[in-house]
């Protein structure tokens, strides 16, 4: 099936087969490996991108549902080397260790401030209930993004 | 020295390439003409191979090749266990990588599809038609031991892989002259490590020159090419193996695998490129587990509280096969450690390992020490509800003085250093220890239960004198190696043996080159993870990598810094005994003018216009650093818990964790790695943990079956720390990456129990399910 899709503000056409993953597709397809893979049950949150504007598990998505749609992957979340205030905050506040769940952690923080920018510890807290973190205990990770919340409030 | 950047806690250069998506991890690899195997596994627990088909599955859509045991047997030699105990008739069973005759556990290789696309080549897995004749399993240790039981392996009855002792004093008359002992049966529940990053393997061989290159999700590339030589026959200078990203291991990115043989395999069969990379859901199958104990303990006392001895039957699961450190685990990391922070006269360990029909069980975070930790801290609260003492003061009269030297323990190890009481102190007071008792009998009154979990531990950790591995039948050497290079514009790049992935060693070890060379840190790169430009090292684990690469380390900079501060007297026309040193420049004494900057005399080094008579150019060393004796961390660990009773739910309501790794490089990046161990190990005693059927089916088979910890499910901890240097290593650090996985568990658990005890609850199995917890309130309450 041919699908368009604009990744990180580039648009895409290509053919796909029906049940390709939107994250093989933009892994493999499109070669933007920032996207991870870290589980095949929708757990972990590794694979989470914003499509239009609302943060989706791409392992749980079909690349054929992303036609026509705006995608943003944690490689295009760094504007012309200007690093995000989330990502700023991570990098900071030591919330990541491996790096592995990172990009999804980074997604979902911004959507987290975006909808609420002065969140409280519980509500990062249980914002990140769909994303898994094996080495950091996710305390730093809420530091961070309660920093950047602050960093963009200001 | 004038500026220290050791003990700073900046923030972390490997991380601007993480957060923008820029690292190549494995998986990420592409290569020109690559294809993708994906590996049959056995539905079994246990049964015979009668006949495999491959017809339909090599005629799929885009399918290479299809491989069986048939064609792996004689190319690929067995999966070493490089692990062997001396003195414990160890069962070295035959590991084929891919199954041949029998298959032991659901999971086992049968057979490999490599096709065009990844998807081609799970399809063509369902057309392979394997006929198995399914024969009885068994999975629990030591129902494995019993008679009757299924034999796994016809070498090793009884399905005994080892029988270890490990005793010193005498237990015998500790127990027999004791007046109080305290008896218990712990179930250290199987886990899964789950790194975030699945296990793959790029291979790519090159038939014209008889090399292979290998990616590898790996904590020890070094092994990986080591091992990896015996098993495919390629020798080792043909091997490179590549893992400069890694995406956490927890212990479970140790072993020599099957999968990356295969995969290896594949790639030389067909002269192409293979990915392979286990979806999560395999990886619960064939990436190893931890932990896996039925323990027997018991421990004797004097009516004072004075404990005299300790000693354990453990029936410790090896999983199908022996994992290349398997059997190491429940021995020397476990059994030698049983006095922890305590003076106590008599230690002994009766470790039986086990073949069942599971997954193979190997180092998984703490390894061997959070089970030893555990049994030791159990008995004590058994032992102060006994007395009916406070279990923090039959702690505290128990806990070995302080020393700064050595002290022997039963075992027969020689702790480096401890200073325990203090920590115990800081967190007593820290949460002021009284009023929580007082606040905990309060809340009792009025039908609230709160319990207080308190932990002191001393592990064993840093990796280790290779003279000791040798002894104890570790496969391999366990020094570090470091290289240390200064290029001609006086920037700085480090080479090393130990292979970090995550745990920040790239900016820590530029810390310490960055103090002992005088240059900035941002002027130091660290190269690791590539066996072609790495120097041998034996990798990253049992909390090491600081402790024996970080020395290493330093000696080669000691090294360097030697030969420049005499080409400086050659520079400054001084004689050599006359010129010193002080942050980053060499002077001549009693003259400060006259001086060279460490990175001027790099530069005439790499010109070498004007060198010392017999002097080579260049300005870099190379140093190996085998340690004297293992570090020995120690800690007080405190958990703050409430049991809500009509739903069996517990809440934590605060933790604290008081470490002492002595010298901290990177405060920050030491905090991460106690952050991260503590909620592992909470994770262990509360959500965690591995179900099997009867039949060997793994019930806890993905993500949504088998609990992991996550953000919502508890708070913040706090951190203390004191700082006790090891007397034996050159920069006095020891190891922090394993410290709360090793205290949290049990302390946790132990408060959990406390705060049951007014209702009946003695003792539960790990892990502490709402379900569980509430059926043993309604036990323990009689109804």
């Amino acid at each position: 099936m041919n699908i368009q899709v604009t990744v990180n503000g580039k648009a895409h056409e290509k053919e796909v087969e029906p049940r390709l993953l939107l994250v093989h597709f933009l892994r493999d397809d499109l070669g933007l490996t920032g996207t991870k893979i870290g589980c095949d049950t929708s757990q972990c949150g590794a694979c989470v991108v914003k499509m239009d504007g609302k943060t989706v598990k791409s392992c749980t998505c079909l690349a054929v549902q992303a036609d026509g749609s705006e995608i943003t992957t944690s490689d295009g979340v760094a504007q012309d080397g200007e690093l995000d205030p989330v990502q700023e905050a991570f990098w900071e506040k030591h919330g990541l260790q491996c790096g592995y769940c990172t990009a999804g952690m980074i997604i979902t923080a911004m959507e987290l401030i975006e909808k609420n920018p002065d969140p409280s510890e519980d509500q990062v807290r249980q914002g990140l209930k769909g994303n898994i973190c094996r080495c950091t205990g996710y305390q730093n990770i809420v530091r961070a993004i309660l920093a950047a919340a602050e960093a963009k409030r200001s | 020295m004038t500026t220290r950047i050791f003990g700073s806690g900046i923030r972390r250069r490997e991380d601007p390439r993480l957060i923008t998506g820029d690292a190549t991890y494995t998986d990420d690899v592409q290569l020109p003409g690559m294809v993708h195997a994906a590996i049959l596994r056995s539905p079994h627990a246990h049964a015979k191979i009668i006949s495999i088909d491959i017809t339909e599955a090599s005629g799929a859509p885009g399918v290479v090749a299809v491989y069986t045991g048939a064609d792996t047997d004689g190319v690929l030699n067995p999966i070493p266990c490089a692990w062997l105990p001396p003195d414990c008739d160890i069962k070295a069973v035959d590991h084929p990588a891919i199954a041949k005759d029998v298959v032991r556990y659901q999971g086992d290789a049968v057979a490999v599809v490599v096709a065009e696309d990844r998807y081609q080549a799970e399809d063509a897995l369902e057309l392979i038609n394997v006929e198995y004749e399914v024969l009885p399993s068994v999975v629990n240790p030591e129902a494995a031991m019993q008679p009757g039981a299924p034999q796994i392996h016809e070498d090793a009855p009884n399905n005994q892989a080892f029988h270890w002792v490990a005793a010193g004093g005498d237990t015998d008359a500790a127990f027999a002259d004791a007046d109080v002992i305290v008896k218990d049966t712990i179930l250290q529940q199987r886990l899964i490590p789950n790194a975030m990053e699945p296990r793959s393997a790029v291979a790519n061989w090159t038939r014209s020159m008889g090399e292979l290159t290998l990616w590898s999700t790996s904590q020890n590339p070094h092994i990986v090419r080591f091992l990896g030589s015996l098993v495919t026959g390629i020798p080792e200078h043909k091997i490179r193996v590549i893992a400069t990203e890694v995406g956490g291991g927890f212990g479970s990115k140790i072993p020599m695998y099957a999968d990356e043989m295969i995969a290896s395999f594949c790639s030389m069969q067909l002269n192409r490129p293979v990915k392979w990379t286990a979806t999560r859901s395999e990886g619960f199958l064939a990436t190893i587990h931890g932990r896996d104990h039925v323990e027997h303990v018991e421990l004797a006392a004097t009516r004072e509280g004075k404990i005299t001895g300790i000693r354990s039957v453990v029936y410790a699961g090896m999983g199908a096969y022996l994992s290349t450190a398997g059997p190491g685990v429940p021995t020397i990391l476990h059994g030698l450690i049983y006095s922890g922070p305590y003076d106590i006269g008599a230690t002994r360990a009766d470790i039986y390992g086990v073949f069942s029909n599971t997954t193979p069980v190997d180092a998984y975070r703490g390894a061997g020490r959070p089970e030893a930790t555990f049994l030791i801290e159990r008995l004590i609260d058994l032992l102060a509800v006994e007395l009916g003492t406070d279990p923090v003061e039959l702690r505290r009269k128990n806990l070995i003085p302080k020393f700064e030297d050595g002290h022997d323990v039963a075992s027969g190890i020689t702790y480096d250093s401890g200073d325990y009481e203090p920590l115990l102190n800081m967190v007593l007071g820290h949460v002021d220890y009284q009023a929580l008792r007082q606040e905990q009998a309060r809340m009792r009154e009025r039908g609230a239960y709160m319990g207080i979990g308190v932990t002191c531990y001393a592990e064993i950790c840093g990796l280790g004198p290779s003279q000791v591995a040798g002894a104890v039948g570790f496969g391999g050497g366990l020094w570090e190696s470091a290289i240390v290079r200064f290029h001609p514009t006086g920037k700085v790049n480090v080479y090393i043996g130990t292979a970090p992935h995550g745990q920040g060693e790239e900016t820590t070890f530029a810390q310490i080159i960055a103090d002992e060379l005088g240059v900035d840190v941002d002027d130091v790169g660290v190269i690791h993870g590539d066996t072609s430009n790495t120097p041998m090292g034996w990798g990253t684990y049992g909390s090491r990598t600081t402790a024996v690469g970080g020395a290493a380390l330093a000696l080669a900079a000691r090294k360097v810094k030697e030969k420049a501060r005499l080409l400086a007297a050659h520079l400054l026309e001084a004689a050599e005994a006359d010129v010193e040193y002080d942050d980053g420049k060499f002077f001549v004494k009693g003259s400060p003018d006259q001086s060279k900057t460490i990175q001027e005399i790099a530069t005439m080094a790499n010109v070498a216009w004007n060198m010392p008579e017999g002097m080579e150019p260049g300005l870099e060393a190379s140093a190996f650093y085998d340690p004297p004796n293992f570090v020995y961390p120690f800690g007080t660990h405190l958990a703050v818990v409430e049991v809500d009773i009509d739903n069996g739910n517990i809440v934590i309501k605060r933790y604290v964790a008081g470490d002492d790794c002595g010298p901290q490089i990177n405060p920050m990046i030491v905090e991460g790695q106690i952050h991260g161990g503590v909620v592992q190990g909470w994770g262990q005693a509360l959500w965690e943990g591995v179900v099997y059927d009867d039949n060997g089916q793994l019930l806890t088979g993905s993500m949504t079956d088998y609990a992991l910890p996550r953000a919502h499910m508890f708070p913040d901890m706090e951190i203390l720390s004191t700082v006790t240097p090891s007397p034996h290593n050159p920069l006095g650090v020891k190891g922090i990456g394993e410290t709360g996985a090793i205290a949290s568990t049990v302390t946790v658990y132990n408060a959990v129990i406390d705060a049951l005890r007014p209702l009946g609850v003695t003792h539960l199995d790990m892990p502490l399910t709402p379900e569980k917890v509430w059926k043993a309130i309604r036990q323990g309450q009689g109804s």
